[in-house]
Parts: structure tokens; sequence; C-alpha cells
């Protein structure tokens, strides 16, 4: 039983770590500018898709097609923030809500015409697959993989933001965009760059994701509400707020289909609800 | 002096006309009805979104949950025995009217991104909910098997969906009356005041929470209604009546058509259930492709919608004159 | 009868920054009462307080013999307590009118209502127009308010205060960004006010403060500095070294 717990509450973290790796980009998007994305998971299911594409198509190996993964939908989120997102950062909630179904449905539609409605697979290298034998437990090897891989890139982002000059003008642009503006922070620049940035990692923790979550064109609906309550709960703009809000939203996810099928994912939106209820600003968020 | 931005209560002759379309439609396009009653239903579905997003301001993900509790309301009671159309309406206005009641506390607190979630949770919640109890709704399968007794024990739901037809504009219109003369009632002008400046209110005394709980209530029981109709119209209740899907073309039909005006969803509903109606049926994929072009193109360029552009158009010819 | 609105210890913390310190002051009825102070020293803040925009940290705040901390804001106003806003908070979309409707339909208890029309409440119409008239705004009636220039969004802005026939009336900055000329004028009309409103006001303008303040309150960092007729405080040296700065100040 207890062997059972601790097999749960990891691949909880595991799946949690991946939430956390997409959403995070969004976290920082609605924190810095404000704007509601609902069309975030479009960019990890580009990565995922060129991670599936060059595998089989190119036959490039695995781990090398992460950072094609990272710079396409980077690019992506680079391009269409410079061209379309920049237009809307003053607009109405509901403007950019429907903005983001929009991209939404194209990349969908863009998806199926490409490559099909049907799930990618994907060939996970040898190394990856299989158990090994952590402390008494078994663990997936790749779950564990993820894992160790979220940690560094999070203390790598947590580092970047907090003490580089990049962050703190990230900070600074997160606090008070029209401060920050005035003391020389070149704040669309800043924008650019941190949107790009969160776009890759999600692209990345797409690619990361196929064996996980799955790919298919309906993966950016299916999954946006994961991303949505990992920022909304954990407060948007935080990294520790959106680590902590991933891994509990993991965890519960995971042990709830696992102790209690019937109810499928009816436990995460009812969680996400009480969690909304009581702290509506996000576990972490700041006063506006 | 009378001067007000809200429209006057006199019906204007567009007005008029624009509700002697559907009537014509029955004669003119007899074996179109089954159509005609969706898009009926959809407009004042559209109708009840209107109120809480062109008027209240709250941008809702997740309200198909009301209509879909109103349709499973109403097909439950014909399914059992009660095959009475008029009362089942009642009992869905009921049903879905206290879900969103219970539902609106949840949804006066947080900020945009908060209630928009808490919005997305409940449709989605619900969702879930409907499909594991199986046992009730059908779950995947649906609810089928309903059948209704004569309305007003007179007129038998017939195959052409004539007596379905005139039964959904009668209600359609009915309520749509009610909620116009809300909108230019005091309550109205609250909302608007609401969703122009929330800071604003209290400090003129207004219990901002208590108005969008009230409105929100309504909202769902109309939604509620709608949800109903179309259980009785094509006698099956499926689960996509409360999916998000549902819930994201009905906030898209409301944008088209232009929030706030009344008279958007039910052109916006219109306008897209038949355009649906002609191109999904030749690919899905590009109806999606260039539904989502059209989202961004209205967003960037025609905010406002139709009715929007058409008040626009005035404007400038007004301006010429 | 006007009831005296008063403090107790009040105070408000925003983390570890105090904006409002241990004030405890009384506004007795139909006082014409200006709280002065530098920018930041928590004036607006103790309006917000006061009205109940904000929870206060600790003290408490009494409306004669009530006890109104906790009273929501919307409660606040019916007990007869209207503010207005340093930045116009108007409804952008509506016209003049229509806003100042909606103030005065709430305040007869109509606010609710579903089933009559707006255009059929003559008697509050009749009311508006009265109040608009009042400020030289009767003219603007049918304008949307975001169409009108800025001296006249200011109108609006107390206007929606006075719908609410308040009987104690808290002003923050009334004559903030109008020229001198038009700022006289409007302080006349607040000046007209019936005698048992009290009025607190929150300026900067020391012309307008002793021309119509019965009573100062000088505000610095958070705390009362020091209270009295307008004499007195011109007089008190204190007062002249935190605006002129003589020597040292906070």
């Amino acid at each position: 039983m207890i062997g059972n717990l601790a097999g749960v509450l990891f691949d909880g973290i595991a799946y949690g770590s991946l939430l956390f790796l997409i959403g995070i980009g969004l976290g920082v998007t609605l924190g810095l500018m404000n704007f509601i994305n609902l069309a975030h998971g479009a960019f990890a299911m580009l990565g995922g898709y060129v991670c599936a594409v060059t595998m089989a198509r190119l036959g490039v190996p695995f781990l090398a097609t992460l950072p094609l993964a990272f710079l396409v939908a980077a690019l992506a989120g680079w391009v269409l923030e410079r061209t379309l997102y920049r237009r809307l950062y003053r607009a109405s909630p509901l403007d950019q809500v429907l903005f983001s179904i929009g991209l939404v449905l194209v990349s969908m539609a863009a998806a199926t015409y490409f490559f099909g409605s049907s799930q990618q697979p994907v060939n996970l290298p040898g190394y990856l697959r299989g158990q090994v034998r952590v402390l008494g437990m078994d663990l997936g090897v790749y779950r564990l993989f993820l894992v160790a891989l979220v940690v560094v890139l999070a203390s790598i982002l947590t580092y970047l933001l907090e003490r580089t000059r990049f962050g703190a003008r990230v900070r600074a642009s997160v606090d008070n965009a029209v401060a920050a503006a005035g003391l020389g922070i070149p704040v669309n620049r800043v924008f650019a760059i941190t949107f790009a940035l969160g776009s890759g990692l999600a692209g990345l923790g797409g690619a990361l994701g196929i064996d996980v979550l799955g790919l298919d064109p309906s993966f950016p609906l299916k999954y946006m509400v994961y991303f949505l309550l990992v920022v909304a709960v954990g407060g948007a703009g935080t990294i520790k707020g959106s680590i902590v809000a991933a891994l509990i939203l993991g965890i519960f996810d995971v042990a709830g289909k696992y102790y209690v099928p019937e109810a499928g994912a009816f436990i995460i939106y009812a969680l996400m609800v009480v969690l909304l209820v009581l702290f509506p600003r996000g576990l972490y968020g700041r006063r506006a | 002096m009378r001067a007000t931005l809200l429209p006057h209560g006199r019906w204007r002759p567009a007005e008029v006309v624009f509700w002697l379309v559907p009537v014509a439609a029955f004669f003119v396009f007899p074996d179109r009805l089954v159509l005609g009653s969706q898009v009926l239903i959809t407009a004042l579905f559209a109708l009840s979104l209107d109120l809480i997003l062109g008027y209240a301001g709250i941008v809702s993900l997740g309200h198909a949950a009301f209509f879909g509790l109103g349709a499973y309301t109403a097909g439950l009671l014909a399914v059992h025995g009660w095959g009475e159309p008029l009362s089942a309406l009642v009992a869905a206005a009921a049903v879905a009217g206290l879900g969103g009641f219970l539902a609106s506390f949840l949804v006066v607190r947080g900020t945009d991104l908060t209630r928009l979630m808490v919005t997305l949770g409940i449709g989605l919640m619900l969702y879930e909910a409907a499909n594991r109890a199986a046992f009730l709704t059908g779950g995947v399968d649906g609810l089928s098997g309903i059948t209704l007794e004569p309305l007003l024990g007179l007129w038998r739901f017939d195959i052409r969906g004539r007596v379905a037809y005139v039964y959904a504009l009668v209600v359609a219109f009915l309520l749509f009356v009610a909620m116009r003369r809300l909108v230019r009632s005091p309550f109205g002008l609250q909302l608007v005041g609401i969703r122009e400046n929330a800071a604003r209110m209290p400090a003129i005394g207004v219990d901002v929470a208590s108005r969008l709980r009230a409105i929100f209530t309504l909202s769902a029981a109309l939604a509620g209604i709608a949800g109903a109709l179309l259980a009785q119209t094509t006698q099956f209740v499926g689960l996509d009546t409360l999916g998000f899907q549902r819930s994201a073309d009905l906030l898209i039909m409301l944008v088209l058509g232009g929030t706030g005006r009344l008279y958007g969803g039910l052109v916006g509903a219109a306008v897209f259930m038949i355009a649906q109606s002609y191109l999904s049926g030749l690919n899905p994929v590009y109806w999606q492709f260039w539904l989502g072009i059209m989202l961004v193109a209205i967003v960037l360029f025609a905010r406002g919608g139709i009715l929007g552009g058409i008040g626009r158009l005035r404007a400038a010819l007004k301006g010429r004159a | 009868m006007t009831a005296t609105l008063r403090t107790q210890g009040l105070g408000k913390r925003f983390g570890d920054f105090r904006a409002v310190t241990d004030v405890s002051l009384g506004f007795a009825p139909g006082a014409r009462h200006a709280l002065i102070g530098p920018n930041g020293a928590g004036k607006t803040t103790f309006i917000n307080l006061l009205t109940g925009a904000l929870a206060p940290s600790q003290g408490e705040v009494f409306l004669g013999d009530e006890r109104i901390t906790s009273l929501p804001q919307h409660r606040r106003v019916k007990r007869g307590i209207a503010r207005t806003f340093q930045v116009n908070q108007l409804f952008p979309g509506l016209t003049v009118l229509d806003s100042v409707m909606i103030a005065i339909l709430e305040r007869e208890g109509r606010g609710g209502a579903w089933h009559r029309g707006v255009a059929s409440e003559s008697s509050a119409t009749d009311e508006a127009m009265a109040l608009l008239a009042s400020l030289q705004l009767a003219d603007d009636a049918a304008a949307a308010t975001r169409s009108l220039p800025y001296g006249k969004q200011r109108l609006v802005e107390i206007a929606l205060a006075l719908a609410t026939k308040p009987s104690i009336l808290l002003l923050d900055e009334p004559a903030a960004g109008i020229p001198s000329a038009e700022s006289g004028q409007l302080f006349e009309v607040i000046a007209a006010l019936p005698r048992d409103v009290t009025i607190v006001f929150i300026e900067h303008d020391m012309d307008l403060v002793f021309r119509f303040a019965e009573r100062i309150t000088v505000l610095v960092g958070g705390k009362v500095l020091t209270e009295g007729t307008p004499t007195e405080v011109a007089a008190d040296a204190r007062v002249r070294e935190v605006y002129l700065g003589e020597g040292e100040h906070a």
C-alpha cells in the first residue's frame, strides 16, 4: 500500500513537473502582460509535432529534437508576439479570450491538415525506457528523466529571474510596466523575449510530454484547462506559485484517477474551483 | 428632455421586421424547420449569455452547464413519464436557475481570470459528472426515448417539426420581450453601470454582488429553458449539451453578432448556425480554420461584431448626409 | 439630523508600510472640515477607510452611536456617507443623465426594479436634471461621459455623490486638475449645500482651504499632526515646517 502511494506520488510529481514546464510560460505572460492566452497549449503542441516529425521522418535522435522543439516554438512565439499579441495587451479580457481561442482553432485545424487527427507515436530511445530501482521502488526511467530535467530548468529559470539583469528587468516590468519603461527598461523587448522564452518552454514541454500526455490536434483544448489551472491557482507571474500549484494538481489528478477512477477528472476540476474560491488571486498571487 | 443611450421603449420598425423573418420562414422554408428550431433555441441561449457578458461584463466559458442542466431536466422528466412540455420548461428553468444561483456565489469574486477559470471549471465538472452518472444521463450514448404529450393538449409534435418550430419561436419571443424590458429598466441600467465601472457602484450605494447574483441566476434559468427546448424538439439529450465546445461556440456567436445589444446574440446565432450547417458539412477542418481566422480578425479589426459594424456604417452614412 | 462620523485609533498597514496610524478624528454635523497634508500622508487611504472601500488593520469607525467598521461600502452610502474620488470614477459609455439616474434610483429603492423602463421614471429624471442644472451640466445631460472635457467630468464625479443625498460628503481633491477660475465656482456649489450636511474635503490649494474650511486637520505620514481652526493651523510652526521645509520634516 505504501509502495503504491509512493509510486502514485512519484507519477504525480512527474506529471506536475510537465504541467509546470508547459504552464510557466503562460504564467509569466499573464503576470507580465496581463494577457489571458488560451492558445498557450498550441505552442506546446507545436513543439510536440516538431519532435515527432523530425524523429519519424528525418531520423533525428530524441534528445536532439528537444532543443529543436524549444527553438521552433520560441521562434513562433516571437513572431506572433510581435505581429499579433502586441496589439492586444490593452484589450479587454473577452477580446483576449476570443483572440486566443481563434488561434487555437487555427492551430488545431493546421495540425489536422498536416499531420492527421490520430495520436502521434513517439519512439523513446532505449536508455530512457523501462524502470529502475530507487530506494526499493520501481520508478519509470523516463519519468525520472522528466523530473530531473524540469528541476534543472526550474533552477536555471529561477537563477535567470533572480540573479541576472534580464531577470531584474522582467520582474520590474511585471511589477509596474509603466514605471519600468520610465526607468529606461526596454519593456517591449522584455515582453517579446519573455513571450518567446515561455513559448519555447511550452514547446519543450510538449515534446517531452508526448509519452505522458499524448499528442494529437486536440491537445491545446484538451490540456488548456490544466495549464490555466496551474496559473490561476498558483498565481500569475511567480515561479514558486506555479511549481506548487503544478505539483498539487499533478499529484491530485494522478491520485484521483488511481484511487477513485469513477470520479475521473471531476476531482481536479472541483479542487480547482475550491482553491480559486479560497484564493481568488491564486496561492501566491500578487495584490493588484 | 429625455435623453439616454439606452434604447427607448417603443419597438423600432427594424425590430418588427426582424421578428417577422422567422414567422415568414415558417411558410417559405417548410422543409428547413428543424434547422430553424435549432437557430431559435440557440438564439435564446445566446440571449442568456448576453445578459451576463454584454450587460454585466462577466466572461463565462461554461454557460453550457446551465443549458445542459435544463436539457437533462426536461429529458429525464419525459423519460420517466412526465410528458407535459410546458411544465417541464418551468422545471428546467428552476433547476438551471438554482445551479446558476449556487454558482453565482463563486463567480462574483476574484479577478477576470479566476472568474473565467471558475466558470470553465463548473462547466467541466458538470460534464464529468454527467459522463460518470451514465445510469442517469445515458452517458456517452445520451438520453433518448423522450416522448412528449401534445402541446397544451392540442398540438402533437410532428415529424416535420412544424409544431416544434412554432413552440420554440413563441417561447423565444416571449422571453425576448421580457428581457427587452429588463434591459431598459433600472436594473438593466445598473448592470451596464457595473460593466462600465464596477468600482464606482458601491460608492453610490449599489450592492454589486447581489445584482450579479441575480442576473447570473436569471441567465442560467434562460439557458436552462433553451436546453429544455432542445431536448423536447430533438427528443434527445447528449453530453455535448454540457460540453466546452458548446460554451465556446456560444461565446463566438455572441461576439460575432455583437455583445450588449440584445439582438447581437440572435443575429450571431443565426449567421453562425446557418453558415456552420453548410460549411462544416463540406470539410470540418476548413470550418475550424476559417472560424479561427474570423475570430482573430473580429478582435483585431471589427470590434462589436456584425451589429457594431452596422452601427458604424449607419453613423458614417449619417455623417455624410 | 446628521450623526457625527468619528474614528477611534484607526490604522491601516500594507505589509510593512503603515499608511494610517492611530487616527482618532470626529466630524461634527454640519462641519466644513479640510484634511490637508503632504502627498502620501494617507489622506485618501483615510477616506477609503471611512467609506469602507478598505478595511482597517486596527481601530473603529462610528456613525453616531453605531459601529460601522464592518459595514460594507454600499450600506454606508445608504446611511448617508458619500464620497468622490481623486481620479474620476465615471461610467464612460453612459450618458451623464443615466449615470446620475443610477444613484438616484438606487437611493429611492428602485434600483433593482426590472419591469418598468428607466424612461418612465419621471420624478427621478426631474430630480436628476435639477441636480445637473445646479452644476451647469444640464446641456450635457445627453452626452456620453467619455466625450466630455475633464472639467465637466469632474463635475459629473461630484454630481454622482450628490445624487445619493448624503448627510456626510467626503471629497477627495475635488478641484484637482481644474483651473483656479472654475474651481472657485465648484466650491461655491459645495458651500451652498444645506448646513446640516457634513463636508470633509482633501485639498492642496490653500486658498480654497482657508476660504471654505471651518476646521482643518493636518495629516503627515499617516498620523495627525495637528487640528484646529484655520487661524490656529496657519500659525502652527510645525505645519509651516511640513509645507515650507523650515528645519527637518518627516
